[in-house]
């Protein structure tokens, strides 16, 4: 009888094979692939060459321009210029153009991610869709040219480590709080080449949004895969997209797995990763104090509705510090939307926050809002590497929505606990 | 495998090595001629310009954390590094290297082992790696023979290029 983990699950069926283990090779089944624009002209500029007749399934594919938004240079205007006569010539099923959104949250928001699916892309935050009990993981150029050829992958099974997570958050406290400490606890190699599965009953009534922000990060954590189960919280998202019921998923019960963490997560307090690691992560508290010169709420980890509304609740009738930059970068034009039919968009701009376009600009170190040289940056996104967001000599701070607003207002990293409307 | 043998002199860097010091986010889509010269250029501003065909990385833990950019280990392809030796890879890092064709082994204890400058023999097939400085010997893992199929083929392109007969060049651009 089979005792499988979900990556076993899904890699199996995605190959075809009745049961396999972890370690095994497989060759998969691809059921969707995206494409951001840094990679996708070269990527159907390679698929040409090969020789292939075409995609093998285009409907599986989705290009997102998201990176470059808008434009910063003549030669990004170029080459989003190729993306969009390739999109046409090969018939690509979906193309969101610059503005539409981050490609992290237009693919469940728009309902392309279903649980089950084994998922690909040009991104290592892939590993986002794990949130919808996806197989999901980035690849690079060659791969993907390889994916969209010839419709298939391989892969090698991965081990699984399970975080049972119990405990209930205390106010102030969100699950951004949650994935930093458990970088800081286990490491940034905890999960090199395995699946992670987040279960636990401190996950149950976890929302989509922090679930989202939980598998958006465990790639931070050296994930291939970073799954929740498909649950009740799974399948009312997917309503919401006009899904109908997928059904429960979840590992067996007497799955294998390499190793089994429990974490507690009621005495932890708000978080945040010091430059220049994402697990070198300390409570707020001990580094409440330091100057900052720009504040970033946006990316694929934290750039929902959720977060914004966060944020603002935090901001609503305060102004940003003198000095301070605060910018606000919505994840899609429909969480742009919502936030401005909802009121929080003039909460945040009446704070002092400049509103960015939809996309990954700041977030990559690309363009739009960068940092100099001995300048200090809090920032809602997953990454605080050297250089990340400009000069090599700037550094960068991780934490929550609520810690960034809290601490844009005091023009140094503050505790949201501190300020008024840190409900939780 | 056509060279099994890399030989050359050791470029050592520390742990946790990401791709935005591989290829930094700025040059995303800049030509590999522009990008490959911004490799490492934050912790090691020689290296781009001093590096040599045949040289070896060597490494700490965690190395090539971060994006899935294929330009990271295309940047070190292209100035000729022969192979890399870390403590660990990370996982994306270590599929685009595969995919590309650049060999990268896991070999513990190398980052003692070695330093800067270090006359470093690598035997790709048996995964003995050699300080000639020091007469240190140690043993990387063996990559698994489904990589090592496509590594020995080129990379993944050519591996695609077989299956269609297209004439791309994958090494180019």
């Amino acid at each position: 009888m089979a005792r499988l983990t979900l990556a076993e699950k899904i890699l199996g069926r995605a190959a075809g094979v009745a049961e396999v283990a972890a370690g095994e090779f497989v060759v998969a089944d691809i059921d969707l692939a995206m494409i951001h624009d840094i990679f996708a002209a070269r990527v159907f500029d390679l698929v040409l060459d090969s020789g292939a007749p075409g995609l093998a399934d285009p409907e599986a594919v989705v290009v997102v321009i998201d990176h470059l938004v808008p434009a910063p240079t003549p030669e990004a205007a170029d080459l989003h210029r190729r993306i969009r006569e390739h999109v046409a010539a090969l018939d690509v099923g979906t193309f969101y153009d610059a503005g539409e959104g981050i490609c992290h949250q237009l693919l469940p928001e728009r309902g392309h991610v279903r649980p089950g699916m084994l998922v690909v892309g040009t991104d290592s935050h892939m590993t986002t869709h794990g949130a919808l009990a996806a197989a999901a993981t980035g690849i690079g150029t060659s791969d993907m040219v390889y994916a969209l050829a010839t419709g298939r992958l391989w892969f090698q099974v991965p081990e699984t480590i399970r975080f049972e997570l119990s405990g209930t958050l205390s106010p102030g406290v969100v699950w951004k709080d949650v994935i930093l400490a458990l970088a800081g606890r286990f490491g940034s190699d905890v999960a090199q080449y395995r699946a992670i599965e987040f279960a636990g009953p401190a996950v149950k009534e976890t929302d989509m949004a922090s679930r989202l922000t939980v598998s958006n990060m465990a790639v931070e954590i050296g994930a291939k895969f970073g799954l929740f189960d498909a649950d009740e919280v799974t399948e009312a998202y997917l309503r919401e997209r006009g899904i109908e019921a997928t059904g429960p998923l979840a590992a067996d019960p007497d799955a294998s797995y390499e190793a089994v963490h429990d974490v507690f997560l009621s005495d932890l307090d708000p978080q945040v990763a010091l430059p220049n690691e994402v697990d070198r992560v300390a409570p707020v508290g001990d580094v409440a104090g330091q100057p900052i010169e720009q504040a970033f709420i946006g990316s694929c980890t934290n750039g929902r509705l959720e977060d914004l509304e966060a944020a603002a609740a935090i901001l609503e009738g305060k102004r940003v510090a003198p000095g301070v930059r605060l910018l606000v970068a919505p994840a899609s034009r429909r969480v742009l939307q919502e936030a401005s039919a909802r009121g929080i968009l003039d909460t945040l701009i009446a704070a002092g926050a400049s509103v960015l376009p939809s996309g990954c600009g700041p977030c990559f170190g690309g363009h739009g809002g960068l940092l100099g040289a001995g300048e200090r940056a809090i920032g809602t996104h997953n990454r605080n590497f050297v250089g990340r967001m400009g000069s090599a000599q700037a550094e960068i701070y991780l934490a929550s929505p609520a810690t960034v607003a809290a601490s844009a207002i005091a023009g140094r990293i503050a505790d949201p606990r501190s300020m008024e409307g840190a409900g939780g | 495998m056509a060279e099994t043998i890399v030989r050359g002199r050791v470029w050592h860097f520390g742990h946790d090595i990401s791709t935005d010091l591989l290829s930094p986010g700025g040059f995303a889509i800049g030509s590999v001629d522009e990008r490959k010269m911004h490799t490492l250029e934050s912790v090691n501003p020689g290296f781009a310009g001093d590096v040599r065909p045949g040289d070896v990385v060597v490494t700490g833990r965690n190395f090539g954390c971060g994006s899935s950019r294929e330009t990271a280990p295309e940047n070190l392809k292209a100035l000729g590094v022969g192979c890399i030796v870390a403590e660990s890879l990370s996982r994306l890092f270590l599929r685009n290297a595969v995919a590309i064709g650049l060999p990268a082994l896991v070999c513990p204890g190398v980052h003692e082992a070695f330093a800067d400058g270090d006359d470093i023999e690598v035997d790709l097939a048996s995964g003995r790696v050699v300080n000639h400085r020091t007469g240190a010997m140690l043993e990387a893992s063996a990559l698994p023979e489904e990589m090592r199929e496509i590594l020995d083929a080129g990379g993944i392109l050519a591996v695609l290029r077989r299956q269609f007969g297209g004439e791309g060049d994958p090494s180019s651009g």
